[in-house]
């Protein structure tokens, strides 16, 4: 027989040593061709007689197994999105197909032997080894511990984990089984629910693997074992087998974790992710049967998180989509790709001082401008004190620490900028300002070097008026903190060239962000769409809602923090502020929104600017403690006697966002769903388990959205009414996404 | 329908739930069968015409499974007509026992029957049972599950009682029940426990501790806070009740009831079958009536129970003349009061749980049992007694004096 994923060499003493080696692939992870090959090399190690036991290996330098190709997990779901009963899935199929992967594993432990056969009639397996050479993730720790016995190399780098929970499903290889059987149910309940890896050490400590051994020795080693052990059969197919740290999950001892873990799965995830609760029902159930019923629980709880949209939205947003954009898919053809060794960063402020923290993170030199060189230094000092930071808790080493801040040259001197490959600029927001940046650069710059303004309010088309290379100039806008934000939108100018595009990509490549490509207009994508919402939640407490009650729904909708709360950090007072400025900018043209009165009641009669300014709709303790709502709040805003359902609370604060989400779709600003679904995660925090606001729109359905905006808009005001393109969709019975 | 009397009450007293209170020494079992031999004794009862045993459990595995009321019947010495069941209704398993004994005499199914309970929480302990209920990942999600004392601080949160009026409450229960203890209210249904060689080992409730005030229990730190913010129940709380910024830790052991060891048991029966055993009635059993509520917050179901148990017997609140909700937790207490709009000078007169001990199973009966007697000895006429229960529940039960 002949295998396109691995190969099969019998030696001299009857063992097979099995190298999964997939073709034209990086990394090996299961897909359909490795499960075919795969089980028919299971039957040939249990019915060949010529075979005596097996290795099992890997052929890749990248690691053992990464896990199941995310495409061909994420096409098995539904398919019909749109309709409220999705389950158009034949879910017994379903499970049939899914089940195979824990047939096959089972079949490779037991020899083919029933449980009754091995704890009753003495039958045995042939002996199964993994020879561990890199990381195991998912399928492929599943693969590891599906063998009797696991030899892993010494590299350090070599990882153990089960990330399934991260796309919204569990490890469903018999993963939620063997774990809690090897490491105990705590353990694996943490590795499960988590989906952090761990190290080799940890995993020796936690009995999920054997030996650690020399990296050059692994196959020699398990080949050893499987000679010396030629009759064996898993711990859990013995008589009598019981759960380590205390019995399945009927133990006495095994309640009180069981209660615990409950809570706190539902405390960190509001009931958002099914996958947490299905991992513990798994483990929970499968701990109180024998080994077979198990496995079989564990395929049925996997093919209900399947069939379930979550896991499709999750694993496309937030890994295809995401791996997508960073690989460059808006990246325009045909142009060579950048080489940038140094950055001109224009500003020492707190923008320019993070992003020459991050871009000489990345390796490449900053030669960081501001007027003042006190002020080019403190910007550098920013880097200094991460970095400090991070030698202290041991994250970074020290020398590695030291290279990144000799890469930032701090100046006032623009001739440094004469050979740097790319200037970011991140001055003071005023046009005449940016204006003799533009000028003082481009004066020294070379000739093609792209000039990218991290505006956030001034639109790119004017500012490279500016420019002698119009061209040449693009937006790329970080938010802030500029490290911790994952996001970056990047505004090509009505003028910019395919090449100032193609270059802002590769720097956002090189430091390691999430880009998205939006248009030109003022407040971009994501600071069109965080106003209304924050303005949603001050227009509640005008009206009497309860405080908590709006910043505890929009948690409950797994958000990372409400919308009061996230006012007080972003300040009262600036967005008091920018309301003034917009009001007298537009003049007549204004628009009121209903928190004109109360910004400026909170701001300039009681003084509560936000965090920064001691304290906004919470009071921030000055001993550090935590915050709690300031009690002042409700005599001037009183509460309404009659209080909404949190139901209510949830569905205004979700639609105040999904409506300027849909306008920014339908007017063009970001242009896929792609777009607004990674910027609105990676960019404001929404719910990550939405897959974004339009996966989430396709899965309430895009006529059941229509319906229920138009019917808020009744209720609440006409900033709820959908956009027209929305309504058109509904009609014709389309959806943002086409059908997997 | 039939009506049901209640003929006699008689209770163990309370020992501490722990390896070094009094009652440790002696088996569940035995702790049932002295009462049902009391019951008999003092009554003078031809067993075999007793028609049914009910008796309250709530951990009721291993020396209490295993219908650990018909171990006691046997134990007893009762006629093997005698048959018995084990009632679980958590912490109203003792009152559900005596309304399944009501409604059988009621329904015209026996003619004699007794109710009861029993629960050794030092020998068995609280949770030996595990259950799906709060281990089950999907009922746990589903029903927002919390522990009690998170559901009691629940309560306290949500209606705003503080750290000094749980710890109030709890000073005047002990007062109460030292009170009542030193003028031998107990006394008539109080039957001393003895082991096996005759010697009486408890004959008074055991953990009364009569010097309680506000300084010793503004000393004790709040039981369910560590566990509310680091294992999660907060938050879980918080999610049922998103109207609330925090949950509000104020019980501790002694605003909470206490774990104890006890058995009780009422006689109950028709007209023809005290007239048979020359019996005088000493109440009428009125209405019985159970509800679920919301199991997260979990034990305000008593206010619900009383109203529905009032409707069915066509009477009002102001028909009751004493109050008995058992003090599970002072917020449990608290809220009842505001609810029904109840003055404390007619609830739980003789102290509580809080004081005396909760032991699970038997609590029902138990006060059933200190009214009755407290009816009688102010020489008033109606009584209602009620409990919250865990996983959102309440039951109630109107008696009257005839």
């Amino acid at each position: 027989m002949s295998y396109k994923t691995l190969t099969l060499e019998l030696d001299e003493d009857g063992i097979a040593l099995v190298t999964i080696d997939l073709p034209d692939q990086s990394m090996n992870v299961w897909n359909g061709e490795l499960l075919e090959d795969f089980s028919n090399v299971v039957d040939k190690i249990v019915e060949d007689d010529a075979i005596k036991g097996a290795v099992i290996t890997s052929g890749k330098e990248s690691g053992f197994m990464a896990g199941a190709d995310l495409r061909m997990l994420g096409g098995t779901g539904s398919t019909k999105s749109g309709s409220p009963n999705s389950g158009s899935t034949d879910k017994g199929a379903l499970f049939e197909q899914l089940f195979t992967m824990n047939k096959m594993f089972r079949k490779l432990e037991t020899g083919g032997h029933t449980a009754k056969e091995m704890t009753k009639g003495g039958k045995t397996a042939k002996p199964v080894a993994a020879a561990v050479n890199g990381l195991a993730l998912g399928g492929g720790l599943e693969l590891v511990l599906a063998c009797h016995y696991k030899v892993v190399s010494d590299n350090p780098k070599v990882q153990f984990g089960v990330p399934e929970v991260q796309v919204g499903l569990l490890p469903g290889g018999g993963g939620t089984q063997r774990i809690p059987r090897l490491a105990g149910l705590q353990n694996a309940a943490m590795m499960a629910t988590q989906g952090k890896p761990i190290d080799s050490k940890t995993a020796q400590a936690y009995k999920l693997i054997d030996e650690i051994v020399p990296h050059d020795q692994i196959i020699t080693k398990a080949k050893e074992w499987v000679k010396a052990n030629p009759k064996v059969t898993q711990p859990w197919d013995k008589k009598g087998f019981k759960f380590p740290g205390g019995g399945g999950a009927m133990d006495p001892r095994s309640v009180q974790f069981f209660v615990a873990a409950s809570a706190m799965a539902q405390d960190k995830t509001s009931h958002n992710y099914p996958a947490i609760e299905s991992i513990l029902s798994c483990m929970y159930e499968g701990s109180i049967v024998p080994f077979d019923t198990a496995i079989r629980i564990e395929s049925k709880y996997f093919t209900k998180l399947i069939a379930d949209p979550q896991s499709r939205n999750m694993i496309r947003t937030l890994f295809i989509n995401k791996q997508a954009a960073e690989k460059g898919e808006q990246r325009p053809e045909g142009v060579a790709k950048t080489n940038l060794k140094k950055v001109g960063v224009l500003g020492a402020g707190m923008m320019g001082a993070g992003i020459a923290y991050i871009t000489a993170k990345a390796g490449m030199e900053v030669v960081l401008i501001d007027r003042d060189q006190d002020y080019a230094e403190k910007g550098k000092a920013y880097s200094q004190k991460i970095v400090e930071k991070g030698v202290k808790r041991g994250k970074v080493s020290k020398e590695k620490g030291e290279g990144l801040l000799a890469r930032i040259t701090p100046s006032t001197d623009y001739d440094l900028l004469k050979d740097v490959d790319l200037i970011i600029e991140a001055v003071f927001e005023d046009p005449d300002v940016k204006a003799d940046v533009i000028k003082k650069t481009e004066a020294v710059i070379k000739k093609d070097v792209i000039f990218a303004s991290n505006t956030s309010t001034l639109p790119i088309t004017g500012l490279a008026k500016n420019s002698s290379r119009a061209d040449q100039f693009i937006g790329i806008h970080f938010f802030s903190p500029v490290d911790k934000m994952p996001l970056v939108e990047i505004i090509p100018g009505d003028l910019s060239g395919d090449r100032s595009l193609a270059t802002a990509l590769d720097y956002v490549a090189k430091i390691k962000k999430t880009p998205i490509v939006v248009k030109d207009t003022r407040g971009f994508y994501t600071n069109r769409v965080v106003p209304p919402y924050l303005n949603e939640a001050m227009l509640m407490i005008k009206e009497g809602v309860a405080p908590a009650l709006i910043d505890n729904c929009a948690k409950l909708l797994g958000m990372p923090v409400g919308p009061l709360a996230l006012t007080d950090e972003t300040s009262l007072e600036l967005g008091y502020m920018l309301m003034q400025s917009t009001k007298k900018e537009l003049g007549k043209d204004y628009r009121p929104n209903g928190t004109e009165e109360m910004l400026e009641k909170m701001v300039i009669e009681l003084g509560r600017k936000g965090r920064k300014s001691g304290g906004g709709f919470y009071e921030y303790p000055e001993d550090g403690g935590k915050k709690y709502l300031w009690p002042g709040l409700s005599d001037h805003f009183p509460l309404a006697d009659d209080q909404p359902s949190a139901d209510d609370v949830k569905e205004r604060l979700m639609y105040a966002q999904l409506i300027p989400a849909a306008q920014c779709f339908a007017e063009g600003i970001v242009f896929d769903p792609q777009s607004a679904d990674l910027g609105a995660i990676f960019g404001w925090g929404f719910a990550p388990w939405t897959g974004g606001p339009m996966s989430h729109i396709d899965t309430i359905g895009v006529e059941n959205f229509v319906r229920t905006a138009e019917s808020m808009a009744q209720r609440y005001g006409e900033r709820f009414n959908p956009p027209n393109l929305f309504r058109e969709m509904a009609q014709k019975g389309e959806t943002l996404y086409k059908a997997a | 329908m039939t009506e049901a009397f209640i003929y006699d009450t008689v209770r163990t007293p309370r020992g501490k739930g722990r390896s070094d209170g009094s009652l440790h020494e002696i088996t569940p079992v035995q702790l049932a069968t002295q009462v049902l031999e009391g019951v008999r004794d003092r009554n003078n009862l031809d067993t075999s015409k007793v028609d049914d045993v009910a008796f309250g459990c709530v951990s009721p595995v291993g020396e209490q499974g295993a219908v650990i009321t018909r171990a006691a019947v046997l134990q007893a010495g009762y006629s093997q007509t005698a048959p018995a069941i084990q009632v679980n209704r958590f912490c109203a398993s003792g009152l559900e026992a005596v309304n399944i004994a009501t409604a059988k005499v009621k329904s015209g199914e026996a003619d004699l029957t007794i109710g009861g309970g029993v629960e050794h929480m030092s020998r068995v302990p609280m949770g030996s049972d595990g259950g799906a209920l709060a281990t089950d990942p999907a009922v746990a999600f589903k029903s927002y599950f919390v522990p009690q004392g998170i559901a009691a601080d629940l309560i306290a949160s949500k209606y705003g009682h503080t750290r000094d009026d749980v710890d109030a409450y709890a000073v005047e229960s002990q007062k109460r029940a030292s009170k009542a203890q030193s003028e031998g209210r107990f006394k008539n249904s109080i039957l001393p426990v003895r082991d096996v060689i005759g010697e009486t080992v408890l004959d008074h409730d055991e953990t009364i501790r009569p010097g309680t005030d506000m300084q010793s229990l503004g000393a004790l730190k709040p039981s369910f806070a560590m566990m509310g913010e680091n294992f999660g129940f907060d938050g879980v709380a918080l999610q049922r009740y998103p109207e609330l910024e925090k949950v509000n830790h104020v019980h501790h052991a002694g605003n909470s009831s206490g774990i104890v060891d006890g058995a009780a048991a009422v006689l109950i029966g028709n007209k023809e079958s005290g007239v048979r055993h020359q019996l005088k009635p000493r109440a009428r059993i009125v209405a019985a009536a159970s509800v679920g509520s919301e199991p997260t917050i979990m034990l305000t179901g008593p206010e619900f129970a009383a109203k529905k148990v009032l409707e069915r017997a066509g009477m009002t609140k102001d028909d009751i003349d004493i109050w008995e909700l058992n003090e599970a937790f002072a917020s449990v207490v608290l809220r009842f009061m505001d609810a029904m709009d109840i003055d404390h000078g007619d609830i739980n007169v003789c102290g509580g749980a809080i004081a005396m001990g909760h032991p699970l199973g038997a609590t029902g009966a138990m006060i059933t049992g200190v009214v009755l007697d407290e009816l009688e000895r102010t020489g008033k006429s109606t009584a209602l007694v009620t409990l919250c229960i865990g996983g959102g529940m309440g039951t109630a039960t109107i008696i009257e004096r005839v």
